[in-house]
């Protein structure tokens, strides 16, 4: 079974961090990280870049694009891609084909700061 | 990270959002700061033992609120509060609490508490003193490092300011559009000169000044949560991150000045970029240009080129020359008069800017960029002439050493000139 893991913080602390106390805290994810790759069990990872950077469409007919990330509460989070956009003019139009294909809900567009393949499962 | 660590982080990122708040409640910066102080000796004190609670903010305001509630008199308005029985179980409360507090008040609790740092009658470096101090939380002695004077200096010139704020009467009712859209662009404008201090300095000095851009930059995204759809928030927000994103390739390790084109740009940081790229294409779908969009634009199209030779000179000209339109002045031409010498030559650059002869006169980039391109024009005497009225009137030995180099290679290149005619 393949689990997902959503990591869930207060941007505003994280964004406080210093460089070397951001260091720090990576460099002992990346020790769990490694182990998890040996053992061939971890798929990608992303760090995604601040909401500030997100926009949100909202799936209703037509489409409404919304700055900031999704902020509802009633729904809740059922899966994500990851896709390789030029721009988020881009990302729109993949989310709204994707739209089409599942109208109801919202696609959050939130651009990946850092990516890891992960490596191969077992 | 230590509990120390985590607590510091903490009451550092719920400083804005608490002081605001006991603002609002006392009506009084030296009021609201004092609760707030006191607020975050006794979180010293609980949060190790108790573990931290979920809103930390909401936790600071409460117990600041109670802390100085019985030193003020409750003479002047206040916002109704809950019975103090609701505050004394805030473990569980506490959420709910901050939710009826400052729901509707939070983001006008920040801008009001950052707007009346930025005001008209305060010399801009008594603005970002201030911001420093009260919004960031940097102690009088950090602020005082940062702009190279003592700390007793420092302290005088915050009471000053503060106490012209006092007397400004910042209104505490909530603003309407007009007002609002007219405090956050004095914000904007305000948290680009924090991040100036620090991008500017050079030297030994630019190490003690760095953290006043990234203090910048963690504004300039605290405003952008509360205003997450204004297109020049978003544009102001990638022009500082794009322009830091080049911090560790600006100095070489003797302090001076590494250009643009001469950058190491393996040492920009990627991430830092995306998101102001990020950014800046998400404000450009408003189409309701203004300058941060435009410089952040120019700072894009620079920070994505893989080499120097790879950056579209003819759109940053362009972008320029919208940039002139919206915020006519005399170092914009100049600016664009660079990108011009790129896309169209040094003639035509030397045109644009010898008409700004007068007014920057006494601008040591003026002379710098005028004999860089009378130099690649070949007339060589008179780029020396304006490369020594640089260095005259450089403001920094960074500035004037630059300069020195730009004259190093103008003889290096006369002498080899000379040797081929001789051959």
């Amino acid at each position: 079974m393949l689990y997902a893991l959503l990591c869930y913080h207060d941007e505003d602390f994280v964004g406080s961090w210093s460089k070397e106390q951001d260091a720090a805290v990576m460099a002992k994810l990346a020790v769990v990280q490694e182990k998890l790759v040996k053992q061939g069990r971890l798929g990608p990872v992303a760090r995604l870049l601040p909401t500030t950077a997100a926009a949100t469409l909202r799936k209703e007919d037509p489409p409404l694009v919304i700055d900031g990330p999704y902020a509802e509460t009633k729904e809740q989070l059922l899966g994500f891609y990851i896709v390789d956009c030029k721009n988020l003019d881009e990302a729109l139009e993949v989310a709204r084909e994707l739209g089409q294909a599942n109208p109801g809900g919202a696609y959050e567009i939130r651009p990946v700061g850092t990516f890891a393949p992960g490596g191969k499962l077992k | 990270m230590t509990d120390t660590a985590w607590i510091d982080a903490a009451l550092t990122s719920a400083r804005p959002q608490a002081v605001g708040a006991l603002l609002r409640y006392f009506r009084d910066l030296d009021t609201a700061e004092e609760a707030f102080q006191n607020a975050c000796l006794r979180a010293l004190k609980s949060w190790p033992q108790q573990g931290p609670p979920r809103d930390p903010a909401a936790w600071l305001i409460m117990v600041g609120r109670n802390a100085a509630i019985d030193e003020v008199r409750r003479g002047r308005r206040q916002e109704p509060l809950p019975a103090d029985e609701a505050i004394s179980d805030l473990d569980d409360a506490e959420a709910e609490i901050a939710d009826r507090l400052d729901g509707s008040h939070y983001r006008d609790d920040i801008l009001r508490l950052l707007f009346i740092c930025c005001h008209k009658d305060l010399p801009a470096t008594q603005q970002i003193a201030l911001a420093l101090r009260v919004v960031s939380g940097l102690t009088v002695k950090q602020v005082a490092r940062a702009f190279l004077v003592s700390e007793a200096a420092m302290e005088q010139r915050i009471t000053r300011a503060k106490g012209r704020v006092a007397q400004a009467n910042v209104p505490f009712e909530t603003p309407g559009a007009i007002e609002r859209g007219e405090r956050l662009t004095a914000v904007a404008a305000m948290i680009y000169l924090i991040f100036n201090e620090g991008y500017t300095a050079s030297g030994e000095t630019a190490d003690l000044r760095k953290p006043l851009s990234e203090e910048a930059i963690r504004l300039a995204r605290l405003l952008l949560r509360l205003f997450p759809s204004e297109p020049e928030i978003m544009g102001l927000t990638a022009l500082l991150l794009l322009q830091h994103a080049r911090a560790a390739a600006r100095f070489d390790p003797d302090g001076a000045l590494i250009l643009l084109e001469d950058q190491d740009r393996s040492l920009w940081n990627q991430p830092m970029i995306a998101e102001g790229y990020a950014l800046i294409d998400k404000a450009m779908r408003h189409r309701r240009s203004g300058p941060y969009q435009i410089q952040a634009a120019i700072a894009a199209l620079h920070a994505r080129a893989a080499t120097p030779e790879d950056t579209d000179w003819t759109q940053i000209d362009l972008l320029y020359g919208a940039l002139e339109v919206v915020q006519p002045s005399p170092i914009v031409t100049l600016n664009r008069a660079v990108a011009v010498s790129k896309a169209r030559g040094p003639q035509a650059a030397l045109d644009m800017i010898e008409p700004l002869a007068e007014r920057l006169q006494s601008y040591f980039y003026f002379y710098g960029v005028r004999g860089a391109l009378l130099m690649q024009l070949g007339r060589n005497d008179e780029a020396r002439t304006s490369f020594d009225r640089a260095i005259a009137l450089a403001h920094s030995s960074a500035e004037a050493a630059h300069i020195r180099m730009q004259i190093d290679r103008l003889m290096r290149d006369s002498a080899q000139a000379r040797a081929k005619v001789g051959q």
